[in-house]
């Protein structure tokens, strides 16, 4: 029983971090209807800037290296970064294909995911890079002694990270002049034009925010894993847990995260030695697509009525 | 002056029903044919048959197959290369297991194998559309791949997992010589790519495109929705799978699951927008414009630029030159290679009066 609970957090865990990745493709697709496959390669980007950053400062600017001024000011020029690509993304690609079918929108953003790719690699190089965020991988003393559980630290912390910025980001939706912005554009884009609300800010503000996201994504996950080519993979992950808790809401993604995270290990763990093992890499898909059968618009997405 | 349909009247239905209507069009193709039948395989290198011309010929049949699912039924598949899997390894067994089949017939149900798998993973497209079919033909190209992985009966039980292609054997011919390889592939395409320039023209094809273009109005008028779609993805399977087979035949010989990974699914569907998403010619451009482009990176960039880019440069600027290229075909001509070169025919049908 103990290792069933074990195997359980351990997948709840990971399955935040998807849900980390799947917040960004949320955020984007809810204000401009945009479904963003290039948010793994966002991720990526973000976080080989940051370590990218991290490596070169001492050097400019005579900052100790591996100290806190190091790390806020990578922080920081990590986030401008992502900013800009936000706003360069707006400008270059969406802009000019207002009005097309989301279709080539989506095919769009597969182009940007190679555009984005190659340039993080041609600026940074395509080595793999450690990233120490100054927290120990050891299990939960606390954890241990009481139920026999294996936890890492870490794991709670990335769990206790993506809380706080699920929170801010509501807190930031529900109470600020440009939340509710942001919030009238995802409800209608004619409407919110039309009452004088600047379309183009709002939608370089979101991919903004979306950054922001694949930032903190990208560390967590780089910290864990390193910083590497795979973490483009992230969106791939992302996918089921979008299907899942639906494309439009915020809990759907963080809900669809911890039980595709939960699913898929306890599969690996329960099911995979039967058939080979490696199931790991398909069955979050199958029951993504199972579950769409029986109802096409995901756990917290919004009915879609056909009208001719 | 030369491309002018004026003075050709066509007197039966036979002749106005004809595939090209234009006499010319009908000579172009034929003069075309012609060339890459016979002066093509005189002039060109080996280097160019074997590494060029013929992966040219078989991605354009995979880019074709695509081009029915998404350019003329409107359901986005981004899991080609499993379709393909499914046909290199459907072929492998047949003439691995059953004495005496034909290699022809072998890549055709390879073909059929990959079309009922393409039905089996088409089957959501009657519930969901748009991104969510993406995911769940993603989830086909993830589950494919594992399955010939895991199932080891597939590759014969080899400790690698990678299957070594027969010999081609027609008639008691074997194609060895990669000129064979690359005539053996020529006149299959050339037959597929006219049956499907026939078929998107005929009933099916129209309720395709009813079908892309708006479902719940094609619906409406009285066409059957779950036929038509299940229909686009059995073809389309169909010719992925025969261009899997082919590939694993007439190019490269030994192939392993893993091969038919993601990146060639994105490749594939690369090649259909940059050369003309709904069109059958824009397939054969895409394609040899996907293949040709690396090829021409690796080797003209370091020789513009000289020794001040290494070689890890070259495959990035790839990556950012294939991204960017995608997304200005997108914004400036979404129709592709193949609508410049429509206008170019349009063009030339009024030179050199252009009013």
């Amino acid at each position: 029983m103990t290792f069933f609970f074990e195997v359980l957090i351990g997948g709840l865990l990971s399955g935040v971090l998807y849900a980390l990745v799947a917040l960004g493709f949320v955020l984007i697709f809810k204000a401009s209807g945009v479904f963003n496959f290039a948010q793994g390669a966002m991720v990526f980007f973000a976080a080989l800037t940051f370590v990218g950053f991290l490596e070169v400062l001492p050097g400019w600017t005579g900052l100790e290296a591996g100290g806190q001024a190091v790390f806020w000011l990578a922080f920081l020029l990590a986030l401008a970064s992502m900013i800009v690509l936000g706003i360069c993304t707006e400008k270059f690609v969406l802009r000019p294909l207002v009005n097309q079918p989301p279709i080539t929108l989506f095919m769009a953003t597969i182009g940007l995911t190679f555009l984005v790719e190659g340039i993080a690699q041609g600026i940074w190089g395509a080595s793999v890079r450690g990233l120490d965020l100054g927290i120990e991988d050891v299990p939960v003393e606390w954890l241990l002694d009481k139920f026999n559980i294996l936890v890492s630290t870490f794991d709670v912390f990335a769990a206790v990270a993506a809380g706080v910025l699920v929170t801010v980001l509501a807190l930031f939706f529900q109470y600020t002049r440009i939340g509710r912005a942001l919030r009238a554009v995802a409800d209608d884009h004619q409407a919110a034009l039309s009452i004088g609300i600047p379309l183009k800010h709002i939608w370089a503000i979101v991919w903004g925010v979306a950054g922001f996201v694949a930032l903190v994504a990208g560390m967590i996950w780089g910290a864990r894993n390193g910083v590497q080519f795979a973490l483009t993979y992230t969106a791939l992950k992302a996918l089921p847990v979008l299907i899942l808790g639906g494309f439009t809401s915020v809990p759907g993604a963080i809900v669809g995260g911890l039980i595709i995270g939960a699913s898929e290990k306890l599969a690996e763990v329960y099911v995979g030695p039967f058939v080979g093992g490696g199931i790991e890499s398909w069955f979050p898909y199958m029951l993504a697509l199972g579950f769409l059968l029986v109802r096409p618009e995901g756990l917290f997405g919004e009915k879609h009525i056909d009208r001719v | 002056m030369l491309y002018r349909e004026a003075g050709q009247f066509k007197t039966s239905y036979e002749a106005d029903q004809q595939i090209f209507p234009i006499a010319q069009d009908r000579i172009g193709i034929l003069l075309l044919i012609g060339v890459f039948a016979l002066v093509v395989p005189m002039i060109a290198s080996e280097y160019w048959l074997k590494a060029i011309i013929t992966p040219v010929l078989i991605f354009s049949l995979a880019a074709l197959g695509l081009n029915i699912l998404t350019g003329y039924a409107g359901q986005l598949s981004l899991g080609s290369a499993a379709f393909m899997a499914v046909g290199a390894f459907g072929a492998y067994n047949f003439i691995l297991r059953i004495d005496g089949m034909p290699f022809i017939l072998a890549l055709i149900l390879g073909g059929v194998c990959a079309a009922l798998v393409g039905i089996l993973f088409g089957l959501p497209s009657l519930r969901i559309k748009g991104f969510y079919l993406a995911v769940a033909t993603l989830a086909a190209q993830f589950f494919i791949v594992w399955v010939l992985v895991k199932v080891e009966w597939f590759s014969n039980y080899s400790s690698s997992g990678v299957i070594t292609a027969q010999d081609i054997v027609i008639l008691g011919y074997t194609f060895a010589s990669p000129e064979s390889k690359y005539l053996l592939t020529l006149a299959i395409v050339v037959v597929m790519a006219l049956l499907a320039k026939n078929m998107v023209r005929s009933t099916t094809g129209r309720m395709w495109m009813a079908v892309r273009d708006m479902d719940v109005a094609a619906e409406v008028i009285g066409i059957r929705l779950m036929r038509t779609k299940l229909l686009a993805f059995a073809v389309s399977s169909f010719y992925c799978g025969v261009a899997g087979a082919l590939y694993a035949y007439a190019y490269i010989g030994t192939v392993e699951p893993e091969g038919f990974n993601l990146d060639l699914s994105f490749k594939i569907l690369f090649m259909i927008i940059i050369g003309g998403v709904g069109s059958i010619m824009g397939s054969f451009l895409g394609a040899a414009f996907i293949v040709l482009l690396p090829i021409f990176l690796d080797n003209f960039v370091p020789v513009v630029l000289g020794d001040l880019v290494s070689a890890s440069f070259v495959s990035n600027l790839q990556l950012i030159v294939f991204g960017g290229l995608i997304i200005f075909f997108l914004i400036v001509e979404p129709h592709g290679l193949a609508r410049l070169w429509q206008i170019g025919k349009e063009k030339l049908r009024l030179w050199p009066f252009p009013h």
